[in-house]
């Protein structure tokens, strides 16, 4: 799946972002990249949704949490019984409704709670994804990630490295909906 | 509009300390539908959920949300707290802001600016809930036990002993398994038969527990609490009733060619037969393919020597359907095929064996009377090497990837048992790794070892051929770093095991997964290991993966538990959260049907009205007792009839709305 490799990432960069930012930077550190600068001055907050299954993944949010591992506020979660709940419109809804980065997170294949959930997440995922290029999204925008309800850490570490990679990619412009904007 | 009552918890520091909650609270008043809202040291605390209660009654909330800890915390206790206020406790919704929020962000203004964006999700959510209902589901107070094992039979008396009727369906004509095959058993060195016997006796006399042997579970339906099982019980040509098992048709049968399955084919059997003398029920069975009346009409003597008038050729197959609140799965195993592993030499020489035939010939009751020898000329060998992990641990594609786990043990227990009969025979072992644990296991292969002199290589053997009458083992010595030659007369392959080749049509009747290796998938690998994905089917012995007898009994115990919690309830209650389909959008395309992994989805034709017309049509049925409400099928259906209880297609999109406004 698309485990977004850093060449993916620099690739899709503004020309003279930095490309050396620590994955782990504290959730107040931005980049202020040209283009990721609001009118008035104020830094660019990306908003993300991140939808988990309840067994695997939420709970591994919710490891993240009482561990206090912290990963920046821009990152919202939705609760779904599994991965397999999700619609491919809900995260096209997102889209519209001027998200900037939509996850998908759910157990790792084979261990889901339904036992074969995921694996239809996996190729919904892979044609949805597939199909953001033509409707001309940056597919780099969209992520399916498997996290185990013990990976608190883990889910901490892909939140922090989504959004950095939402940051740079700026505000989606392309599939918002001017009209839900304020 | 739904009346909706937020209340906001502090949790102490814990969200107090990074939320403002008062903001919070200030900040949804004006949501839709919010009239009250309030916050409160902690929530979940006898004083937090009384505030709860009363003001449910005082505002006539229609729901509530719970800003708080993560609802894997607390959901079922607000719940209830609703509930005891006479609201539908699925009126509740919680939105996460300590896990999720106050204990990963620092800065205060972005933690409580997304507590609120969290809790506007969880309003918006709630506006569109529904009151709903689980439904409620009969038990049949009777188990069925497929598989009449030692897994299959002590599942049976566990659940019988506690007073419920059990049923085993075997499909050999005897209940007894695999043990019944062995000789003795690890590490005490007990004979398998003296410990198997009496358990199949009980099983047999147990007035609870009634044995269909030399049958089959052709067809099951129905689902946890109701299961339907047709049962196909074969013809065994003697009536059941009449045969006083005296054992007399068997003397004076002439037809004495068949390969006897009981010894895995190393001796030969009569066309009616009974697999062993101790076998239970004691009733003969006719093999239509060996009887020479059946093949070729011209015998009957066993007609004719039974004084019982008990031998009926015309017996036929018998179908009976039966009901049962739970099912066991107890299919259990067989030694693998060695058919790809000829460097052994195992299909050309009758003296290379695998250890289940090994066991055999040690056998009182096996081909040669229990005497070692060798079954090429009938001569006592003079050296014996065992080669373990034939099949396990493998990757050369031919093989399983897993351990089979009893090998090193019974490959101890055989070395021991010969060196103890006949000590100046050589025996050798060789191995990959000795694998012991289990309670006094390394003891016991330290004393086959060291006390009785049995010669443990490390390394494999690459091959064995015949040579001037004896087998010669070339194989390699990886401690010493050199080859070996040994000349053998006898080499026993510890075979891996694999899942019994019929467990795999039961597992597809009842929805149970296997795994690449065709074991029975547990519905947890560490927390649930005895139960399978599938409501009500449990899951005993080897099919679920490797194990050795003390475990095996262990685990069929664990079963026999679990069936008894469900056979004890009087009416199941379900998760109301399932999928539920409108039928009058639901094309008839069976989309979903196909990836139900519970085979909850079924179709009929059934009259809809639409748009003030009255249609008959094709349309899903989601049997809400078998659903388990992962949601897979309404992303699958094509036309948005399908949608899940709780999680509804407009309550995600509501969240989805919330978050990005």
């Amino acid at each position: 799946m698309p485990m977004s490799t850093e060449s993916q990432v620099q690739a899709n960069a503004p020309a003279k972002a930095p490309t050396n930012a620590p994955a782990n930077a504290p959730a107040n550190t931005l980049i202020n990249t040209p283009g990721n600068e609001e009118k008035d001055g104020k830094a660019f907050r990306p908003l993300i949704v991140s939808f988990c299954c309840n067994w695997c993944s939420y709970a591994g949010a919710d490891l993240a949490g009482s561990s206090r591992l912290t990963y920046p506020a821009d990152v919202k979660i939705i609760r779904v019984p599994c991965s397999c709940r999700i619609n491919p419109l809900f995260i096209l809804r997102a889209f519209q409704r001027g998200a900037d980065g939509v996850i998908v997170n759910g157990c790792h294949p084979g261990d889901c709670h339904y036992s074969t959930g995921n694996f239809y997440t996996r190729r919904r995922m892979a044609l949805l994804f597939s199909m953001l290029d033509f409707l001309g999204i940056e597919k780099e925008r969209t992520r399916v990630e498997w996290v185990s309800a013990a990976e608190g850490a883990r889910f901490a570490s892909v939140m922090r490295e989504f959004v950095e990679q939402i940051r740079r990619l700026g505000e989606n412009k392309k599939l918002g909906d001017i009209r839900c904007k304020e | 509009m739904l009346k909706i009552g937020v209340f906001v918890c502090w949790c102490g520091s814990n969200i107090a300390g990074t939320v403002d909650v008062k903001a919070v609270v200030e900040a949804v008043k004006a949501e839709p539908g919010v009239v009250f809202s309030t916050d409160y040291q902690y929530m979940c605390s006898e004083g937090g959920q009384s505030a709860i209660r009363q003001a449910i009654k005082e505002y006539e909330l229609g729901g509530v949300v719970i800003c708080a800890c993560s609802p894997r915390m607390h959901e079922t206790t607000f719940r209830k707290a609703a509930e005891a206020a006479g609201l539908n406790p699925y009126m509740v919704e919680i939105a996460n802001i300590r896990e999720h929020c106050s204990w990963i962000h620092k800065d205060k203004e972005e933690a409580t600016e997304k507590a609120v964006v969290l809790c506007r999700a969880a309003i918006a959510k709630l506006n569109l809930n529904k009151p709903l209902f689980p439904g409620e589901s009969g038990v049949v107070k009777r188990a069925l036990v497929i598989g009449g094992g030692i897994a299959g039979i002590q599942t049976a008396l566990d659940i019988a002993d506690a007073g419920y009727e059990v049923d085993i369906v075997e499909k050999s004509p005897t209940i007894g398994g695999r043990m019944a095959q062995l000789d003795k058993t690890f590490p005490t060195l007990d004979c398998a038969a003296c410990i198997l016997t009496p358990k199949m006796v009980e099983a047999a006399a147990h007035e609870k527990i009634r044995l269909f042997t030399y049958s089959e579970v052709e067809e099951v339906s129905g689902y946890v609490g109701s299961f339907r099982v047709k049962i196909r019980q074969k013809a065994r040509s003697v009536n059941r009733e009449l045969c006083n098992g005296c054992g007399e048709c068997i003397v004076k049968c002439p037809s004495k060619t068949a390969s006897n399955a009981f010894d895995e084919g190393l001796s030969k059997r009569s066309a009616i037969y009974i697999p062993f003398a101790q076998a239970v029920p004691n009733l003969p069975v006719i093999d239509r393919e060996a009887c020479l009346r059946f093949q070729t009409g011209k015998c009957g003597l066993c007609e004719i020597a039974c004084s019982a008038k008990a031998i009926d050729y015309e017996q036929e197959d018998e179908t009976i359907t039966e009901e049962y609140g739970a099912i066991v799965l107890a299919t259990g195993y067989r030694p693998m095929s060695l058919d790809r592993y000829d460097e052994f030499q195992y299909s050309q020489s009758p003296d290379v064996l695998t250890s289940l035939e090994f066991e055999r010939i040690l056998n009182a009751s096996g081909p040669t009377g229990g005497s070692l020898l060798r079954l090429s000329n009938g001569e006592k060998p003079k050296s014996i090497v065992f080669i373990q992990c034939v099949g396990s641990r493998s990757d050369d594609g031919c093989g399983k990837s897993y351990c089979s786990k009893i090998c090193c043990m019974y490959t101890a227990k055989q070395a021991m048992l010969v060196k103890d009969k006949y000590p100046d025979i050589d025996v050798t072992v060789f191995y990959i790794d000795v694998r012991t644990p289990g309670k006094n296991f390394d003891e016991f292969y330290r004393r086959a070892a060291e006390a009785y002199g049995v010669r443990y290589v490390k390394g494999m053997v690459g091959k064995v051929a015949e040579w001037k009458g004896r087998l010669q083992v070339q194989a390699v010595d990886l401690l010493e770093d050199k080859q070996l030659l040994i000349d053998a007369d006898m080499v026993v392959l510890a075979a891996a095991i694999e899942p019994d080749p019929g467990a795999r049509k039961i597992g597809a009747m009842l929805a149970v997964n296997m795994d690449q290796n065709d074991f029975f998938t547990e519905a947890h690998p560490k927390l649930r290991p005895v139960e399978s994905p599938t409501a009500g089917v449990f899951l005993s012995g080897m099919c679920q993966g490797p194990k050795d007898i003390p475990e095996t009994v262990a685990q069929a115990g664990a079963a026999a538990v679990k069936v008894l919690g469900l056979l004890s309830k009087d009416k199941l209650v379900g998760n109301p959260c399932v999928a539920i389909s409108d039928e009058t959008l639901c094309n008839g395309c069976s989309s979903c049907e196909a990836l139900c992994p519970y085979d909850a989805i079924t179709f009929e034709e059934k009259q809809v009205m639409v748009q003030g017309r009255r249609e008959t049509r094709r349309v899903a049925m989601v049997n809400e007792t078998m659903c388990q409400g992962c949601g897979a099928c309404t992303v699958a259906c094509p036309s948005g009839a399908m949608d899940l209880k709780g999680f509804t297609n407009r309550q995600i999109m509501a969240e989805v709305d919330a978050i990005c406004r």
